[in-house]
């Protein structure tokens, strides 16, 4: 694989993984280039499609789409399967994920992913070691803080420490399942 | 850049003012800077101090240079929470990039006068990325020093910045603190930060390979977890360097964690993939191979993922994988679902890695061991036989996941190409596929066959399977491949008529490969020609818009390379022009071949001349010029065919909307046309306007514009594929070489050579052909004054008093403009831009660059023969360099005062493509220093790194006289020729005597200055044995060739030869006069030169004296 994005309908990219070293320029081109292509296309078209030299593979999940790009002699069937094997870890580490979840918890995101796949080939497809290896590091995380000194009040959200996301945004949050088309 | 740190409350209706810049900070220097101050928000821009009017507060902050550390020294302002407003100053200041880096203050700009500006626009940008804002800046910075977790935080802010779509350019150090720390959470951060973050080239990855290597060494399993995870997400040279030696070790240690060990596989992948040199292959390879028997299934997709990719590398190391993988695979695809555990995915046991194992078997033959063999044969069918047994859960998962296996099963099939029964059982299978509703598994089955039908057995199976309803246009795509795919000559015409009749509801992101294909299958699989041209005719109607220059030029090659099909193809044109409207496509094919072959229809009563004039020329005002240029030169062939409609022609010619026409290519062609039909005698129109010669053949240029638009990869593999298939392919009409001058036109070829640009046109198309010798004609009979921004003068004859004829300043007029092989330069003016300038060169010498590249770094001797041939072009401007077996090398130049243009022409004399063809000019300091040049090829881009065979390609040399020189730089040109590496170099004839100016002066003036330059350094004189007979003809064009003026009677003795003439260079003038005393008796010259300069006599007398 050599690069897989994840990105909402408005166009807004989520999620970039890059597998082969390429300069911030070209990312952004591809990434430009490639939205569009891919947010073009009606709901009942097929998920592949060539594009540049390269076999895209995508799939929309309610408002986010995760997008692979695989090199010609992949099996583009499996990396669909990949994309959902991801949404389901994602959505089990989070309990019925959704796209604010993704962004407010990239780094828990970027984590799992990094669990799953590694250099662009799938590193473990089991769901439950992938995320034991998460819990365990979740819980490294948790021990560390607790005897950490400065566990002071931290009143504001930010990204990155892992708290949610105020109530505001639950309230309102549309929930991602698994869609098929 | 500068950073700026600013800080304010919008509540209080304004922000204060509080501006800090300064030059080359850093990160650092602004966190330690802001650490007394409360709520600081970092913003990036550059300004300077006194572009910013409202930096009040400046005399309070210290101004940093970027040599000296810094620490801060203002007052601390005490901002209360203004969390949100700062973080809409940075939202602003993103978005103001473009701003920001031209140099503006973007304090002014967005915060001070025009505040509530930018608040509204702050407002404006869409809710959810505002609501996804975080509340609080980047850096909000307490009373205290930045601690780890601070750190931390603030990385991680910035990280999240940068995923939300802004740039970042700082925070990097830190988060390379972070990797050092022992708290798991900040490690983890900062290595997200990097990964994410840090491109392959950093300067940071020597710190950074550091720490990798510490947490490597740690043992700890979740530290070397991240630290893999990192080098294969960076996966950078310099990792592969630090790394690839540790990463093996790991991997077969036998202490190591399962989950390290798969991390440490794919990392070993990823460094391969990058940098295979560096990983070393030992002995690890074959223990690794010993991991496809591992227990932990994790381990076994991890491990074969990297053996399928080493293994395409280096496949004897990893023969044995072939065993260990079909046993593997046999388990899996016998095993009950429930067996693997978490390793089922909706009830397909373990699908990635049967993917994976079936993958790394296409990496080899068919196994040969028969047990192997058997077992495999068993899998494949078990996987076969498991597609037709109903699904075990309806969801889709299931099926996609049952699929891939039974795809990735199908192209180890077609791979292995072997087993006739199976092969018959993938292609009903990928047959049942075509029907399903299942959109993603059309297009899958359309892809699989697309590879099965190069394949030899299942050829005729596939050809049940024809199906082109299809709505999705992806999915279409690929049935249109696969019907390119299938076609031979027992189904092209169904084929063809297939595509033809698809063509019409065609997407039309589509329709111009569609078009490409069509045209293509045509021409190869025509047997009946006249067959052809209706389907050229057919695209053109159906999809004139898509049908590319390419497909019309080759239907015109075709049709008059064939003589069978010529009348054939008048008929049909004719008849399609009649239709009431017609796409200008059809009116130029239509137009060429009337004009070609109209008369092979003219018999007929009802297309007679005039009627066929007259249909051509009522599509004539609805044309763009260039069709109608096509079309006048149409008209002027009617003039020879047909000599009844000579006044209708004429007065055509002669109307205003064509003499006077506002487009000067139009223009010009009437006015020359009309000039020639009345002018020449029919015996000299009928050899101007003759029947067009055949083409050289010539690899189609559809085909060539196809793989262009395919790339590389996918066209030629089938095209080879085919090639080796099917031997019935037309091999096309017989080649019919044509030589440079009959490309240029039976008018030349009495016309002797002089120079030796040869003329042929890279990617002729028919249109470069046309009307030949309009320019010649414009400056023969019409009139001498520059027209059509042709300028005469522009080609500065060799020397200006050689008497010419007519007929010779033609041709060197016609080999100009047909030796250039820019498309701009077509002959028939379709371009519509007038040929490259070639006027005068600039004389101002800021134009002239000094390009003359380094020495590369091996660069043949010089080419044998060199010397005699750069002796030759002493006198003499154009020519040929140099020529072998495999190239031509032309050379055409004029000099004027100190400066000097040079055409190079390399023509590929062979009918295979040169490839990453380079020429380059290598010049020593000593000469680089005494006359510049600069080489830029007349096209946009420099000289093309191919060269295709038969073709040319030219390149200009502009050159600077700036004192005199004695060296000549030399040619390097090196390409590859069918695998081969070509070497060539040749000295350039760029020598003093060309900036030679001839100066005619009387006996008197001449005495007088020779007596003026009798100083012993200023005269040389050399006394040679002549190397060719003495002829006092040939002597004088030599000394004017040479670039001096021939005197007349100024030497007492008539039998002498003198001359003058100046030197021009870019600093200095030099007089220099010569004296050549022939002495037929002894066959010996003495000749003497006085000039004011003693190098500059030296070597015009050496360069001299080698031409007698």
């Amino acid at each position: 694989m050599r690069f897989m994005l994840l990105f909402s309908r408005q166009g807004k990219l989520r999620l970039q993984k890059w597998y082969l070293a390429t300069s911030d320029k070209e990312r952004k081109k591809m990434v430009r280039e490639l939205m569009q292509v891919v947010l073009a296309r009606k709901p009942k078209m097929c998920s592949f499609l060539e594009w540049r030299d390269l076999k895209v593979v995508y799939k929309r999940y309610a408002s986010l789409y995760f997008c692979c790009a695989i090199e010609g002699q992949d099996n583009e069937l499996i990396t669909l399967e990949l994309i959902h094997r991801y949404v389901e870890l994602l959505d089990k580490y989070f309990g019925s994920v959704c796209e604010l979840d993704i962004i407010f918890n990239f780094e828990k995101a970027y984590f799992i992913l990094d669990e799953f796949l590694m250099g662009g080939d799938v590193q473990d497809t089991s769901k439950k070691s992938v995320l034991k290896a998460i819990e365990q590091a979740d819980l490294l995380q948790e021990v560390r803080a607790q005897d950490s000194e400065e566990e002071e009040e931290e009143e504001e959200e930010y990204p990155g420490a892992g708290c949610p996301p105020s109530p505001g945004h639950l309230a309102c949050r549309p929930q991602l399942p698994p869609s098929r088309h | 850049m500068s950073l700026c740190v600013a800080y304010g409350d919008h509540r209080e209706g304004e922000v204060h003012r509080g501006v800090m810049p300064w030059a080359g900070a850093s990160v650092d220097m602004c966190l330690e800077l802001t650490s007394g101050v409360r709520s600081l928000c970092v913003l990036t821009c550059a300004f300077t101090e006194h572009e910013c009017p409202n930096s009040l507060p400046m005399r309070n902050i210290v101004s940093l240079s970027s040599a000296s550390p810094v620490s801060y020294t203002g007052p601390s302002y005490c901002g209360s929470s203004v969390a949100r407003s700062q973080m809409w100053i940075l939202m602003c200041t993103t978005r103001f990039r473009s701003t920001i880096h031209a140099g503006q203050c973007l304090w002014c700009v967005c915060l001070g006068a025009q505040l509530p500006r930018c608040w509204r626009l702050v407002h404006m940008l869409p809710a959810d990325e505002f609501s996804a804002f975080p509340a609080s800046p980047p850096f909000s910075i307490g009373d205290k020093a930045l601690d780890g977790y601070s750190k931390k935080k603030y990385v991680c802010k910035l990280l999240f910045i940068f995923l939300l779509g802004h740039d970042i350019d700082f925070g990097h150090m830190e988060a390379v603190n972070l990797l050092s720390s022992n708290r798991y959470t900040e490690k983890q951060i900062g290595y997200l930060f990097i990964s994410v973050l840090v491109n392959s080239n950093s300067e940071l990855i020597r710190l950074i390979n550091n720490a990798i290597k510490n947490d490597l060494a740690s043992r700890n399993p979740t530290f070397m977890g991240l630290a893999l995870h990192c080098i294969a997400n960076v996966g950078s040279r310099e990792m592969a360097e630090a790394f690839a030696g540790e990463i093996p070790k790991i991997l077969v240690a036998g202490d190591t964690m399962d989950s390290v060990k798969q991390s440490a596989a794919l990392c070993l992948l990823r460094l391969y993939r990058t940098s295979p040199d560096l990983v070393p292959m030992g002995d690890w390879t074959s223990r690794v191979v010993h991991l496809l028997n591992d227990q932990h299934l994790g381990v076994v997709t991890a491990a074969t993922s990297l053996i399928t990719t080493l293994a395409q590398k280096n496949p004897e190391e990893f023969k044995t994988s072939v065993s260990l993988a079909v046993s593997r695979l046999s388990r899996i695809v016998t095993s009950a679902s429930t067996d693997l555990q978490d390793y089922t995915y909706y009830f397909v046991p373990a699908p990635w890695l049967s993917v994976k194992l079936l993958r790394l078997l296409q990496c080899y033959p068919p196994p040969e061991d028969p047990a192997v063999r058997g077992r495999l044969t068993e899998c494949l069918e078990t996987i076969l036989n498991k597609a037709q047994e109903p699904p075990k859960s309806k969801k889709v998962q299931h099926s996609n996941a049952k699929n891939a296996v039974l795809f990735e099963a199908i192209s180890l099939i077609i791979h292995h190409d072997s087993e006739p029964n199976l092969l018959v059982r993938a292609c009903n299978q990928l047959g049942q596929f075509l029907q399903h509703r299942e959109t993603n598994l059309r297009y899958l089955a359309l892809e699989s066959m697309c590879t099965l039908a190069s394949s030899e057995f299942s050829h005729e199976a596939v050809k049940t399977h024809i199906e082109t309803t299809e709505r999705d246009v992806s999915v279409r795509q690929r049935a249109v491949d696969l019907l390119y795919a299938m076609c031979d000559r027992s189904n092209a015409q169904q084929i063809v008529a297939e595509m033809l009749s698809y063509l019409e509801t065609a997407d039309y992101s589509i329709r111009e490969e569609i078009v490409l294909k069509v045209a293509i299958l045509a021409e190869k699989y025509a047997v009946d020609y006249t067959w052809y041209v209706d389907t050229i005719l057919n695209l053109i109607r159906i999809a004139g818009d898509y049908v590319s220059e390419e497909v019309w030029y080759r239907v015109i090659q075709i049709v008059i390379n064939r003589d069978d099909v010529q009348g054939y193809a008048a008929k049909t044109v004719f008849e399609a022009l009649q239709a009431p409207a017609c796409h200008e496509n059809l009116v130029k094919v239509g137009g060429y071949i009337l004009g070609e072959f109209g008369n092979l229809i003219a018999g007929d009563p009802r297309s007679s001349p005039l009627i066929q004039f007259n249909l051509l020329h009522s599509k004539f005002h609805l044309c763009s010029v260039p069709t109608r240029a096509l079309l006048l030169s149409t008209y002027i062939k009617f003039v020879n065919l047909f000599p009844e409609v000579k006044t209708t022609i004429q007065d055509v010619l002669r109307s205003d909307s064509q003499l006077k026409n506002a487009d000067v290519e139009l223009q010009q062609r009437a006015v020359e046309y009309l000039r020639l039909s009345t002018v020449a005698s029919t015996d000299i129109l009928a050899t101007v306007l003759e029947e067009m010669p055949p083409f050289p053949e010539r690899e189609s240029s559809i085909l060539a514009k196809l793989k262009k638009k395919k790339g590389p990869s996918t066209v030629t593999d089938l095209e080879e594929a085919k090639r080796e298939r099917s031997a019935d392919v037309n091999g096309g009409p017989e080649p019919a070489p044509a030589s440079a001058s009959t490309m240029v036109g039976p008018f030349l070829m009495a016309v002797p050579r002089t120079s030796a640009g040869v003329p042929s046109p890279r990617d002729s198309g028919p249109a470069e052909r046309l009307p030949v010798g309009e320019n010649f004609l414009l400056n023969m009979s019409v009139c001498q004054e520059p027209i059509g921004g042709i300028k005469p003068e522009a080609f500065l004859s060799p020397s200006p008093g050689t008497p010419k004829t007519p007929l010779i300043q033609m041709a060197g007029l016609m080999q100009t403009a047909c030796s250039t092989p820019s498309p701009s330069a077509d002959l028939l003016g379709l371009g519509a831009a007038p040929p490259a300038p070639t006027g005068p060169p600039p004389s101002s010498g800021g134009l002239l660059v000094d390009v003359f590249s380094d020495s590369p770094s091996a660069v043949a001797p010089l080419a044998p023969g060199s010397e005699d041939n750069f002796a030759r072009f002493v006198c003499k401007n154009n020519g040929v360099l140099f020529e072998n077996q495999l190239l031509q090398i032309g050379l055409k130049s004029e000099f004027r005062q100190n400066l000097g243009r040079m055409f190079i022409f390399y023509g590929n004399k062979t009918s295979t493509q040169f490839l990453s063809f380079t020429p380059t000019l290598i010049c020593s300091d000593d000469l680089r220093a005494n006359i510049l040049g600069s080489i830029s090829p007349l096209q946009t881009k420099p000289v093309d790194p191919t060269v295709d065979g038969g073709a040319q390609v030219q390149q200009v040399v502009n050159i600077e006289c700036v004192s005199d020189f004695t060296e000549a730089p030399v040619l390097n040109i090196q390409f590859r020729y069918g695998g081969t590496f070509q070497n060539v170099s040749v000295k350039l004839p760029i020598t003093l005597n060309k900036f030679f100016q001839p100066t005619e002066m009387a006996s008197q003036d001449f005495f007088q200055r020779w007596k003026q330059l009798s100083s012993p350094q200023q005269e040389v004189q050399n006394i040679f044995k002549a190397k060719h007979p003495m002829d006092t003809e040939i002597t004088k064009a030599k000394i004017i060739g040479f670039g001096s003026a021939l005197l007349e009677e100024v030497d007492p003795n008539p039998a002498n030869f003198v001359g003058a003439g100046i030197i021009h260079t870019k600093t200095t003038q030099i007089g220099c006069l010569l004296r050549l005393e022939p002495n037929l008796q002894a066959q010996m010259y003495r000749l003497t030169l006085r000039t004011s300069k003693e190098t500059v006599s030296q070597r015009l007398c050496e360069l001299l004296s080698e031409q007698f």
